[in-house]
C-alpha cells in the first residue's frame, strides 16, 4: 500500500489485517474447537491430552486474537462494522451460530446421549473427553452439565479477556468484567466442583445410594434457581453425610433472595447481580457482547416484555408455593393438582429449559444478548420491582447535551430507549436495567452517568432541558 | 385552529413541530425533502460506520407522527409567497399555511475551488450525502479532506472505519484552531496522527482534477503538490440553505434575517436553527449559530411564540460537545482561541496527553468565564448554574468532584489538577470531597 509515496501515512495500517500473533490465537483456538468436534464425532483422541489442548488452546488461543485485535488499536469504542457483518448482522454466519447454539441446548437439555452422556455403559464421544477433568475433580466421570459447566465457564473467561481489551478504556467495564470472570470460575465452578470433590454434594456412596445434589453455585439465587425449594434439593440441603455445608447453602440460599438481594439492589441497583456477577449476565456480556444490538426498541417489544417477565415470575412463585406447601404436607398435590405435572415439570421445560438456554442463549445471533434476562429472569424481575420503586440507582443525563443520536438505546442490550429519556434531560429510572453501563460507554456527548445517589428526584422530568432561558415552564 | 407549516424535519422543525403539538390543537404539517422521517443528523456519520442502522438515528418510531398528529410531507419547497401565504411545492402542488416556520439547515460551503463540482466531491450535512459517500467511496485507494472542522474530522473517521487512506487539508496551522486554544487544538493534532490520517496543516487546497469520466482524480495543494485521490470531502463550514427563498421576499442576508423573536421579516413567518440570522447578536454568540443545541432551543421558543405569549429567543449559557476520534470535549461558557484582555486561563493536561481541562476566568474578579474539557466529563448542570451564581475558580476547583461525569471506577484527576493551579497561581485551594446534598442544588 501507499508505494507511490511512503510519507503519506497508511490509514489504520493494522486493525484490517490479521496479523502473526492473531493467527496463532486462531490456530490455537481453532485446534481446540476441532478437537471438541472430532470428539464429538467420537474420533479416539486421548482424553489426557486433547482435553487439556482443547481448553487450554481455545482459552489462551481466543484470548490472545482478542486481546491483540484490540490492543492494537487507540483505545476507544469499537464498533465499526458491527451492522455490516454477516455474524453481527444476523447474516448467514449469524444464522449458523444460532443453529449450532440452539441446536447444542436441545442435544444438551433432551438428548444428552447424542453428545455421548451414557452413564450406564460409559461415556462416550464429547462428554468422555471431559471424564478425566471431571474425575480429577471428584472422581466420577463427566456428566453432560459437567461437560456444559466447563464449556460455559471456558467462554466466560476468553471472551472476558476479549472485552476487556475491548473497553479497555473504561475501568467501569474493566471491574465489572473482571468480577463476573471470578464470580463464574469460582462460585460456579470451581467451588462446586471441589466441594462435589469432597463428598458434600452429589456423592453416590460404595453400596450405591445416591445422597442426593443441591445447587453449591452461591449466585445462582431463588427465583433463578427455581428448583431451590424442590423435594430433592430440599432433602439434600439437609442431607447428614453433607453438613454443615448443606444447611449452610440452605441458609446462604434464603438469605441471599430474602436479605442480600433487597439490601444490595436498594444500595445500587440490580446490576451488582445482573452484570457483575450472575452467571447469565456474565456469559451475555462476554460471549454475547458482540450481539448485544440486536435487542429491539419497539414500543411493542417494552410492552410484551412486561407481560412476559411478569408473567414467568408469577409462575415461579406459584410453583414454588405449590412446591413448599407439597413439602410440607407431603401431599404430592394441591387442590387436587398433581404438582409436579402440573407446576414444576411445566415450568422446569418451559422456563428453566426451553426459554432460559434454548431461546435464552440459542438466540442471541437474531434477538441479542439478553433475550432471557429481558423477558424470562423471574430474579431480574424481582429486581427490577425493586430497581423501579424503591433504589438509589440511576442513569443521570448529563443536562442538555444529548445530540439524539441513538447509540446508547442500539447498544442497549435491554432493548431500553435511552435516547428518549436522555433527549428530553430526564434521568433514567427502568426496571429492566442490567446497568453494564455500556450506554455511557458509546455515548459520544458524555451524557450518561450511572450511579447511586438519594433517591428524590430521581425520576423527575425536567419541564424543559437547561440551556434555554427563553421562558420557564411551569413546574 | 391554524394551520402551522413547517419547512424542514430536523432537529428545529421537529422540535417546534412537538413543542407546538404539546401546547395546542393546530394543525401542524412538517415538508422535508430529505427524508419521510426526523433522524439525527449528528448521527449520519455512525451509519457509515457500522455502529448504527438508519433506522436507529430515528429518535421517534415511525407510528409517533400520526399518533401526535404532525403531518409529515415529503416534497420540496419551490417558493415562498407570504402575501397569499402558500407555498408552491415542486410539481406545482400549492400548500396554504396561517404561520410558517423556516427551518431548512444548512448546505456544505463550496469557495469556487476548481473542480469542486466533479463526481465524488461533496461536503457532508444531508441524507443524501451519506448516500453518495456510500457510493463514492467504495473499492478507493485514498481519500482527501478539505476543511479542518467538526464535519472534517468525523470524515476522516468515518473513512478510516473502512480503512481508506486519509489525506487531511487544514488550511490553520492546528487543528481547528480558531475555535480552540494552541494546546486543545495540538492535543487533537496528536490524536489525528495517532489514527495514521496523513494531517497536512497550513495546507490549501488549489483545485481538484478530473479524471476523463469527470471524476477527481487527485487535489492540487496552495504549494503546487498533486495528491492522487478518488474522494474529496469539503468541510470548510456549513451556510444557510435558503435558495428557494430569494424571490419570496422576505429579507435574506448570509441567513434569513430574524428578530429577537424569531420573526422574519414577513408577517406569520419565523425561522429557526441553521438557516436564522439574528439581526442584534445574542450577546457573544455569532448571529448564525449551526449547533444542534441551538437549533432545539429555537424550536422550543418558537412553539412557546406561536401557541402562548411573544417570547424572546434567550438562550442561556453556551454549551457544546464534540468527539475526535477517541477523544470527547465538553465546554461550557466561553473559552476562546486566545484570551480576551481581562481573562486569565489555566491549562492542566494528563501526562499521557490525552485528557485536558482548561479554566479561563476573570483577572480581577476571578470569576469562571469558561471551561474546555477533553477525555474528562463535566456535569452540564454544575456549570450552568455556578454561571450563573457568579462563582470563581477557587471554588469550582475546590468543588470539581461535584461536576465530575466520568463513570464510576474512573480514575480522577481532580487533586492532580488543583496542584496544578495551587502551583501556577500560587494559590491555595483544596478539593472538598462530592457532595450529593450540593450536587442536587446543582441539579434542582
Amino acid at each position: 500500500m501507499s508505494t507511490q509515496d511512503p510519507s503519506l501515512s497508511i490509514a489504520n495500517p493494522e486493525p484490517k489485517d490479521t496479523d502473526a500473533l492473531q493467527k496463532l490465537g486462531l490456530a490455537l483456538a481453532g485446534i481446540g474447537l476441532l478437537i471438541l468436534f472430532l470428539a464429538w464425532g467420537n474420533v479416539s483422541i486421548p482424553a489426557n491430552i486433547g482435553l487439556p489442548l482443547s481448553l487450554g488452546g481455545i482459552l489462551i488461543g481466543v484470548s490472545i486474537y482478542g486481546a491483540r485485535a484490540y490492543a492494537k488499536q487507540p483505545a476507544g469504542i469499537k464498533n465499526n462494522g458491527v451492522w455490516f457483518k454477516s455474524l453481527t448482522n444476523r447474516g448467514v454466519l449469524g444464522w449458523i451460530v444460532g443453529i449450532v447454539l440452539t441446536g447444542f441446548y436441545v442435544l444438551l437439555y433432551w438428548y444428552p446421549e447424542f453428545i455421548g452422556y451414557k452413564p450406564g455403559t460409559g461415556n462416550e464421544g464429547l462428554v468422555a473427553l471431559f471424564d478425566p477433568l471431571s474425575m480429577f475433580f471428584k472422581g466420577t466421570p463427566a456428566s453432560q452439565w459437567f461437560v456444559y459447566g466447563t464449556i460455559y465457564t471456558l467462554a466466560i473467561t476468553s471472551l472476558g479477556v476479549k472485552f476487556i481489551y475491548k473497553y479497555r478504556h473504561n475501568r467501569y467495564q474493566l471491574w465489572r468484567t473482571v468480577a463476573v470472570m471470578i464470580a463464574q470460575f469460582f462460585l460456579a465452578y470451581f467451588i462446586p466442583e471441589i466441594l462435589a470433590g469432597l463428598n458434600y454434594n452429589d456423592v453416590t456412596t460404595a453400596s450405591g445410594e445416591y445422597l442426593g445434589y443441591y445447587n453449591t453455585d452461591l449466585k445462582n439465587v431463588w427465583p433463578l434457581d427455581y428448583d431451590f425449594f424442590h423435594n430433592w434439593q430440599q432433602d439434600a440441603f439437609r442431607q447428614e453425610a453433607y453438613q454443615p455445608v448443606g444447611v449452610l447453602f440452605l441458609i446462604i440460599g434464603i438469605a441471599m433472595f430474602l436479605v442480600v438481594t433487597p439490601v444490595l439492589t436498594y444500595y445500587v441497583g440490580k446490576r451488582w447481580y445482573c452484570s457483575w456477577i450472575c452467571g447469565c449476565g456474565g456469559l451475555a456480556e462476554t460471549a454475547g457482547d458482540p450481539f448485544r444490538h440486536l435487542s429491539s426498541k419497539k414500543l411493542s417489544a417494552w410492552r410484551l416484555e412486561r407481560w412476559l417477565i411478569h408473567g414467568v415470575m408469577v409462575f415461579v412463585f406459584v410453583m414454588t408455593a405449590a412446591t413448599v406447601y407439597g413439602y410440607f404436607w407431603n401431599t404430592g398435590q394441591v387442590f387436587g393438582l398433581d404438582i409436579y405435572a402440573n407446576f414444576q415439570k411445566p415450568y422446569g421445560f418451559l422456563i428453566g429449559a426451553a426459554f432460559s438456554g434454548v431461546i435464552g442463549v440459542g438466540f442471541y445471533p437474531m434477538l441479542g444478548s439478553r433475550v432471557w434476562c429481558r423477558f424470562g429472569c423471574p430474579m431480574a424481575g424481582y429486581m427490577g420491582i425493586i430497581q423501579r420503586f424503591k433504589s438509589r440507582f440511576r442513569i443521570t443525563t448529563n443536562g442538555g447535551q444529548c445530540i439524539s443520536c441513538g447509540n446508547c438505546s442500539t447498544y442497549c442490550e435491554q432493548g431500553i430507549d435511552v435516547r428518549a429519556y436522555a433527549q428530553k434531560g430526564q434521568n433514567i429510572v427502568r426496571a429492566s436495567c442490567v446497568g453494564c453501563g455500556i450506554c455511557s460507554a458509546v455515548c459520544p456527548r458524555g451524557v450518561l452517568k450511572l450511579e447511586n445517589g438519594p433517591e428524590s428526584g430521581r425520576t423527575e422530568l425536567p419541564p424543559i432541558m437547561i440551556g434555554n432561558d427563553s421562558f420557564k415552564l411551569a413546574e | 385552529m391554524q394551520h402551522i407549516v413547517i419547512i424542514g424535519n430536523g432537529i428545529s422543525g421537529i422540535t417546534a413541530a412537538r413543542h407546538i403539538r404539546k401546547k395546542s390543537d393546530h394543525k401542524i404539517t412538517v415538508i422535508s425533502a430529505e427524508t419521510d422521517h426526523f433522524f439525527s443528523r449528528t448521527a449520519l456519520m455512525y451509519i457509515y460506520m457500522g455502529h448504527m442502522k438508519y433506522e436507529h438515528t430515528k429518535p421517534y418510531e415511525d407510528w409517533f407522527w400520526a399518533k401526535n398528529r404532525i403531518d409529515l410531507k415529503r416534497a420540496y419547497v419551490e417558493s415562498v409567497n407570504t402575501n397569499s401565504k402558500t407555498l408552491t411545492l415542486s410539481g406545482g402542488e400549492s400548500l396554504a399555511y396561517d404561520k410558517l416556520i423556516l427551518a431548512t439547515g444548512s448546505k456544505s460551503n463550496k469557495f469556487g475551488w476548481p473542480g469542486q463540482d466533479l463526481k465524488a466531491v461533496q461536503g457532508l450535512y444531508s441524507y443524501q450525502d451519506l448516500e453518495s459517500m456510500e457510493r463514492d467511496t467504495k473499492d478507493i485507494t485514498r481519500a482527501v479532506i478539505v476543511g479542518g472542522g467538526l464535519i472534517g474530522i468525523e470524515m476522516a473517521e468515518m473513512l478510516l472505519s473502512r480503512n481508506i487512506p486519509v489525506t487531511f487539508l487544514v488550511r490553520e496551522s492546528s487543528f481547528w484552531n480558531n475555535v480552540l486554544p494552541p494546546e486543545e487544538s495540538d492535543m487533537i493534532n496528536r490524536h489525528i496522527r495517532e489514527h495514521h490520517v496523513d494531517l497536512r496543516l497550513s495546507t490549501e487546497l488549489k483545485e481538484i482534477l478530473s479524471d476523463e469520466n469527470g471524476r477527481a482524480r487527485a487535489v492540487v495543494t496552495g504549494d503546487g503538490e498533486e495528491i492522487a485521490c478518488q474522494f474529496v470531502g469539503l468541510t470548510a463550514g456549513v451556510s444557510p440553505n435558503i435558495d428557494f427563498l430569494k424571490s419570496s421576499g422576505i429579507e435574506i442576508n448570509r441567513g434569513i434575517v430574524v428578530d429577537p423573536y424569531l420573526k422574519t421579516s414577513a408577517e406569520d413567518v419565523y425561522a429557526i436553527g441553521d438557516c436564522a440570522e439574528f439581526s442584534e447578536p445574542n450577546g457573544e454568540r455569532r448571529p448564525i449559530e449551526q449547533v444542534w443545541y441551538t437549533g432545539r432551543m429555537m424550536g422550543e421558543t418558537v412553539a412557546e411564540s406561536i401557541c402562548n405569549t411573544p417570547t424572546r429567543y434567550t438562550p442561556g449559557h453556551w454549551f457544546n460537545s464534540a468527539k475526535f476520534f477517541d477523544i470527547e470535549y465538553q465546554t461550557y461558557g466561553w473559552v476562546w482561541a486566545t484570551p480576551k484582555e481581562n481573562e486569565a486561563s489555566f491549562y492542566w493536561e494528563h501526562e499521557e496527553g490525552k485528557l485536558c481541562l482548561r479554566l479561563v476566568f476573570d483577572k480581577e474578579s476571578h470569576q469562571l468565564l469558561g471551561v474546555n474539557n477533553f477525555g474528562i466529563r463535566l456535569r452540564h448542570h454544575a456549570f450552568d448554574k455556578w454561571f450563573n451564581q457568579e462563582k470563581s475558580v477557587e471554588y469550582v476547583l475546590e468543588h470539581l468532584a461535584d461536576a465530575n461525569f466520568d463513570p464510576e471506577l474512573y480514575k480522577t484527576y481532580e487533586e492532580e489538577i488543583i496542584r496544578k493551579f495551587n502551583a501556577d497561581f500560587n494559590a491555595n485551594v483544596k478539593l472538598k470531597k462530592k457532595s450529593w446534598k450540593r450536587i442536587l442544588e446543582l441539579v434542582s
